[in-house]
């Protein structure tokens, strides 16, 4: 057992880990934050996405122990006493989701791909500036699968957040 | 319409459940946590098919550090033969597993290692030695093996297996164009974004399960026949689903493993399936090969139509899938002939996967339709129409709502449709096609309970599940309108064998069945408030419920108001409704419809091939929902779209193992797969179909997508594929690279 | 997944040494190993983290660049430099994978990364490269995405890296460290080996030698990555080709070209370099680069495909770039 100490959700967690257990399966079954979903276990499929040190990762490729002194933000930590992240209530509206599995992981990816937004950050699909279009925001949200096909709602919650934040 | 007055039924009221899968609190199978910590089972799973155990050791594995149990076929516990009490279907006859030492197909479990911790368990699994002996005469691929093909007994859908109309020879011979193909579509997996996970707990001879299922009251019956309990004995809980597509219609392997581990450990046992075991432990879509003649005369008139299907069928798991029943409502001809047949394989469960039949039908007919269009040298639109039926061509039973029109002509309009038309952009060809969408309404049994509290909250509850189609929000939404309630007072609750008894989700009857059992509980609820209400206060003798109105803790019509707590006592009063499948069904043929058109773009040096518009113009009755219904036409759409241009399930034939078994092989579209869908529903309401007028939408909007794509394909590179998914090489090499 | 010991070295130095013993592996961002070792195809007993070892720079050196093996895929996908003067790479990094990954994935790792054959995954399939001597049931099997160039019939699996095959079509050299101050620098397109009778051993590297850095010469004038797929993203590439020149005078100059999806490694079309430098571009000459570099391509069945797809995307590539070039002119 390794000793490791990080911040979720703004909270400080110090505990002992199998070096064997993912990050994900920390949150799910040492923390019981089972917000943060198990699609694949293997990084093809983006519902265990969470938020590490600002940027959005598969928690299952990431072994807990590696990430000591860390700051993880789940879908649990999204909301805040005033209610719904602007994304969430977006979501919401929007219906973009159906059978809500891999909401959490493209909540996660939505934050933070906002934030790479206004860093300028490139995808493939960026040209000379990152441009707030439907293809740019459909390439970044490629990484998280929804089997209920939820795609172009998923685009428009995104959309709608990002326009009223530039 | 008028007396369908517009009330909640129908707005795009958002999701009641929404809040909850936004902040992750929702709870899954695999997320709930009983007061007792869970074991956690991880399953060993066979490289053979068809075979004998000869040799096993467990002890290396029952040794490593937190293993608890290694279950086996040498230690479960009794259980029914595996496929016996077939009488009220595959769902619910017995899952046996690990019952005897002989293993069915490659991925069955050969042991369930059981630990305190998943990484304990996984690694554990992989010290069971064993030894298969192969019995060497598996079967895998259905063509390959088609000499071994039978009639099934019968078709999914409870459809004829084959039917025969007019004289289809004669027909044939006389038509004055005439295409002939064969098509090949491959395996599919539902690929839910969940996978499939139990938990099971025995308290002597009761079992609770918390597990992702669709079908509650089946997969208690399936439970009960297996372990050779009562099916009271048997609780299951599923509130939230991840994702069904068919694939969580029946229980699966990981189901009765958990019970049976949990049952030797006295403890309970969760077991996730991970996803490479979902290709062999949970069911997949056979391929299929199909064979289509379609004939028509000098006027474009269709004369004949021949569909046949051969499809793999797995062995003690009769089904059968039926591609050929869409072709029967499709289109006016003289004669028609389909059939289909299945050859037994030694391969994981086939079963239905979104749009059974449908997916892969239409995929196939309406591609030949396009082309038999394109051989009479008639626009497809207007072939389809001129091929239009008066009446079921198959039965010959009238059809309740037919708007197959309406949608060719208006999606026609709304794409933009300009003839099969293709131009070049660069490197990329460009072009259009469309297709036909039809896929059956049915109607099935269900019950539903409600109870208004004294301070004016309603419940409602049946075993009725939400797999993302939006029941929770359609029920509030039909409750409240019925009970003349504000929908923030409803409560529905779903997903528990405790609540009354329903045909839960799947053949996308769920909506109008469940929805009208909720309508007609409503219906004596109401009935009942107001009789006792006019036994506590006599001006309410006589008057119209359908003015009743709850507010708060009152009862209130017109001008007359009451307490709750005055009808009886201050307690909760209830009542419970039903629904059934009426004459309508069985006399009349009943369809939901559509029409979609597409544009694809080829890569003229690849291949590649990327969509980059999709319209679908829908009938389907009267919209319960208009948010949520949307959402699960773009969602079959984007199925549709997977159909055509990426999933396929591939098999090794030398062993019967499907080798693209995770996400990064097997393809589902992406994100950027999936351009703006333009989706438009034509106002409805077939009240031959249920008291609501909805028709069935969860599997509609597959149909049709696909093929739509395929001829679009055709029309951007003047090539026929016949087989599906289609890749860049079944086009790259006929290509002009410039 | 098999137990294993964790620890995290401070510098180089140490971590060389704690990588000492035979089942010792580095961890870097984890995206593949850890991947391989939930299915339990590799089995380390020491994992070693150099993830925070202090290889996150990316500095101008002269005319070219040197770069951190840490520095993850995102980071160098977007850093200005990089994007201005290697758009290539850039490219290359962006059309691999996803953000998610690509914020894990370091730039030594994925050098590193492993084969996606089916049959390497499916541990109870036979792979040499899995389990050396067990046999290869890609040939004879499903090989769709399987290699055309330079396989044996021991294994015929690719190398998956879109950012590996940029990397050989740039020139670039990989910087190692090897215990005691010890190191080395190696050319990109050495690094990785074509299977023969070995095809378990995947690369050049030495036990226990890390990749601390990638130097990039100059950066040509002339840049292309082309991946070609299945799925518009998120998917390993079919194949795809890294293309860089200049032109003197109209005239091919320092041409390099390296394809993925075709080969055990970043394939270096160097028959195709050489008859393509020095001469004027003309569609003849592409063709004829092309046809010279697949001379001995072999199909497996499935993959067959794969060889007049490549023929087309060399001239296209080619086409395109040199198109571009009459346009400015």
């Amino acid at each position: 057992m390794y000793p490791l100490q990080l911040t979720i959700n703004g909270k400080a967690h110090e505990t002992n880990v199998d070096p064997r257990v993912s990050l994900l399966d920390l949150l799910r079954e040492n923390l019981g934050l089972t917000g943060s979903k198990k699609g694949c276990d293997h990084g093809q499929c983006g519902a265990c996405t969470v938020i590490v040190n600002g940027r959005r990762i598969n928690s299952c490729l990431s072994l807990a122990v590696s990430h000591d002194g860390d700051e993880v933000t789940t879908i649990e930590g999204m909301a805040s006493d005033d209610g719904l992240s602007p994304l969430q209530a977006a979501f919401v509206r929007h219906d973009a989701f159906q059978c809500g599995y891999c909401t959490p992981g493209q909540i996660c990816s939505a934050t933070a791909l906002l934030e790479e937004l206004e860093r300028g950050e490139p995808s493939v699909v960026t040209k000379e500036r990152v441009e707030l279009a439907d293809e740019e925001i459909r390439e970044r949200m490629s990484g998280n699968l929804c089997r209920c096909g939820a795609y172009n709602n998923i685009i428009d919650a995104i959309l709608e957040v990002a326009e009223a934040r530039a | 319409m008028s007396e369908h007055p517009k009330g909640l039924i129908g707005q795009p009221l958002d999701r009641v459940e929404g809040p909850l899968k936004v902040t992750g609190q929702a709870t899954y199978a695999a997320d709930w946590r009983g007061d007792e910590p869970h074991l956690i089972g991880f399953i060993v799973e066979s490289p053979a098919a068809k075979g004998t155990i000869t040799a096993l050791d467990t002890k290396e594995a029952e040794a490593a550090p937190g293993v608890e149990l290694v279950l086996t076929h040498l230690n479960t516990p009794k259980q029914i033969p595996f496929g016996e009490r077939n009488d009220d279907g595959n769902f619910a006859q017995s899952h046996a597993m690990m019952r005897t030492d002989h293993v069915r197909y490659v991925g069955y479990p050969v042991a369930l290692v059981v630990a305190r911790t998943l990484e304990e368990a996984r690694h554990a699994a992989s010290l069971v030695r064993f030894e298969i002996k192969a019995d060497g005469d598996a079967i895998f691929d259905p063509v390959a093996n088609e000499k071994l093909a039978e009639k099934p007994d019968a078709l999914d859908g409870a459809e004829e297996v084959d039917t025969d109309t007019g004289d289809f020879d004669a027909a044939w011979a006389g038509a004055s164009h005439t295409v002939e193909a064969e098509f090949h579509t491959s395996g599919q997996h539902a690929a839910a974004m969940e996978p499939h996970a139990t938990v099971a707990e025995w308290d002597g001879d009761r079992l609770t399960v918390h597990m992702a299922i669709q079908i509650l009251s089946d997969a208690r019956k399936g439970f009960a026949n297996t372990f050779d309990i009562d099916p009271e004995s048997v609780r299951i809980v599923s509130p939230y689903i991840g994702g069904g597509f068919g694939s969580k219609l029946g229980i699966h392997n990981e189901a009765i493993l958990a019970a049976l581990a949990a049952k030797v450990t006295g403890q309970p046992v969760r077991v996730n399936q991970h996803r490479r075991n979902v290709f062999s432990n949970g069911p997949h879509r056979s391929r299929h090969r199909q064979r289509l003649k379609v004939g028509a005369d000098d006027h474009g008139n269709i004369v004949a139509i021949h569909h046949d299907s051969l499809a793999a069928m797995s062995r003690d798991y009769p089904f059968a899938e039926a591609p050929a029943s869409p072709t029967r409502g499709s289109y006016a001809t003289k004669a028609m002939h389909t059939q289909h047949r299945v050859v037994e394989a030694d391969i994981p469960k086939v079963d239905a996967m979104r749009a059974p039949g449908e997916a892969i039908g239409t995929l196939t007919f309406e591609a030949i339709i396009d082309e038999l269009a394109h051989e009479c040298g008639v626009d497809p639109v207007e072939f389809r129409l001129r091929n239009e039926p008066e009446k079921d061509p198959n039965s010959g039973k009238p059809f309740s709502d037919r708007k197959m029109r309406r949608c060719l002509l208006e999606g026609a309009e709304r794409f933009g449709w300009n003839g099969p038309a293709s131009r070049r952009e660069g490197d990329w060809l460009i072009g259009h096609g469309m297709a036909a969408a039809i896929r059956p309404n049915m109607m099935m049994k269900a019950e539903a309970a409600m109870e208004l509290a004294p301070d004016g909250r309603l419940v409602v509850r049946l075993d009725m599940t939400d797999i993302g189609t939006g029941t929770y929000t359609i029920l509030t939404q039909i409750a409240a309108e019925a009970m003349g309630i504000a929908p923030d007072k409803v409560t529905v609750e779903l997903g528990d064998t405790d609540f009354p008894e329903t045909c839960g989700s799947g053949g996308s009857f769920g909506a109008g069945s469940t929805g009208t059992a909720v309508l007609d509980a409503a219906e004596n609820l109401k009935a009942d408030l107001l009789s006792r209400a006019a036994k506590a206060d006599r001006d309410w003798k006589g008057v119209n419920s359908k003015a009743l109105r709850i507010t708060d803790d009152m009862l209130s019509l017109d001008e007359r108001s009451l307490p709750i707590s005055a009808l009886d006592d201050g307690k909760a009063i209830s009542a419970k409704g039903s629904a059934s499948p009426g004459k309508a069904h069985e006399n009349m043929a009943q369809y939901s419809y559509g029409a979609q058109f597409a544009e694809v773009a080829v890569d003229a040096v690849t291949g590649e091939i990327r969509l980059r518009r999709l319209t679908g113009v829908f009938d389907a009755g009267r919209i319960l929902n208009e948010k949520t219904a949307r959402s699960q036409l773009m969602g079959g759409m984007v199925f549709g779209i997977g159909a055509a241009l990426m999933e396929e399930s591939l098999m090794d034939d030398r062993y019967g193992a499907f080798m693209n078994r995770d996400l990064a092989e097997y393809h589902i579209p992406v994100n950027r797969d999936v351009p703006r869908l333009d989706i438009h529903m034509i106002e409805g309401f077939d009240a031959n179909s249920n008291p609501l007028g909805s028709k069935g939408i969860g599997e509609l909007g597959i149909c049709g997508a696909g093929p739509a794509i395929a001829n679009a394909i055709f029309a951007a590179t003047g090539v026929r594929v016949r087989k599906f998914p289609i890749h860049m090489e079944d086009l790259m090499e006929k290509l002009p690279p410039r | 997944m098999k137990p294993f010991n964790y620890s995290r070295a401070a510098d180089d130095k140490a971590a060389v040494t704690s990588a000492r013993g035979q089942g010792a592996r580095y961890l870097g961002g984890g995206t593949n190993l850890i991947d391989l070792m939930k299915h339990e195809i590799e089995q380390p007993d020491a994992l070693v983290d150099v993830s925070r070892l202090p290889h996150e720079a990316i500095e101008e050196t002269g005319d070219g660049v040197r770069i951190g093996a840490a520095v993850t895929n995102s980071a160098l996908a977007g850093d200005p430099i990089i994007r201005e003067r290697y758009p290539l790479l850039s490219t290359a990094l962006l059309s691999g994978a996803t953000m998610q990954l690509r914020n894990r994935a370091t730039t030594g790792g994925n050098f590193l990364q492993r084969t996606r054959c089916q049959y390497f995954y499916d541990t109870q399939r036979a792979c040499n490269k899995r389990e050396p001597g067990s046999g290869c049931d890609a040939v004879g099997g499903l090989n769709r995405f399987h290699a055309i160039l330079g396989a044996s019939e021991q294994c015929i699996a690719v190398h998956p890296s879109d950012m590996a095959v940029a990397m050989v079509a740039l020139g670039a050299h990989v910087e190692t460290a090897l215990g005691e101050g010890s190191g080395r620098t190696l050319p990109a397109d050495a690094l990785h080996r074509l299977p023969g009778d070995t095809p378990h051993i995947d690369h050049q590297l030495r036990h226990g030698e890390l990749i601390t850095h990638v130097v990039l010469p100059k950066a040509a004038e002339h840049q292309l990555y082309r991946k070609v797929r299945d799925r518009s993203s998120y998917a390993f590439a079919v194949v795809s080709i890294g293309v860089a020149f200049d032109l003197l005078e109209g005239n091919f100059m320092n041409v390099r070209i390296a394809l993925g999806g075709v080969a055990h490694k970043p394939w270096r079309a160097a028959r195709a370099e050489e008859i393509l430098e020095g001469k004027a571009p003309s569609p003849e000459l592409f063709a004829k680069a092309a046809d010279a570099e697949l001379a001995e391509a072999r199909g497996y069945g499935h993959n067959d495909f794969k060889i007049p797809l490549m023929r087309r995307l060399i001239i296209a590539s080619f086409g395109e770039m040199t198109a571009k070039q009459e346009n400015a002119a």
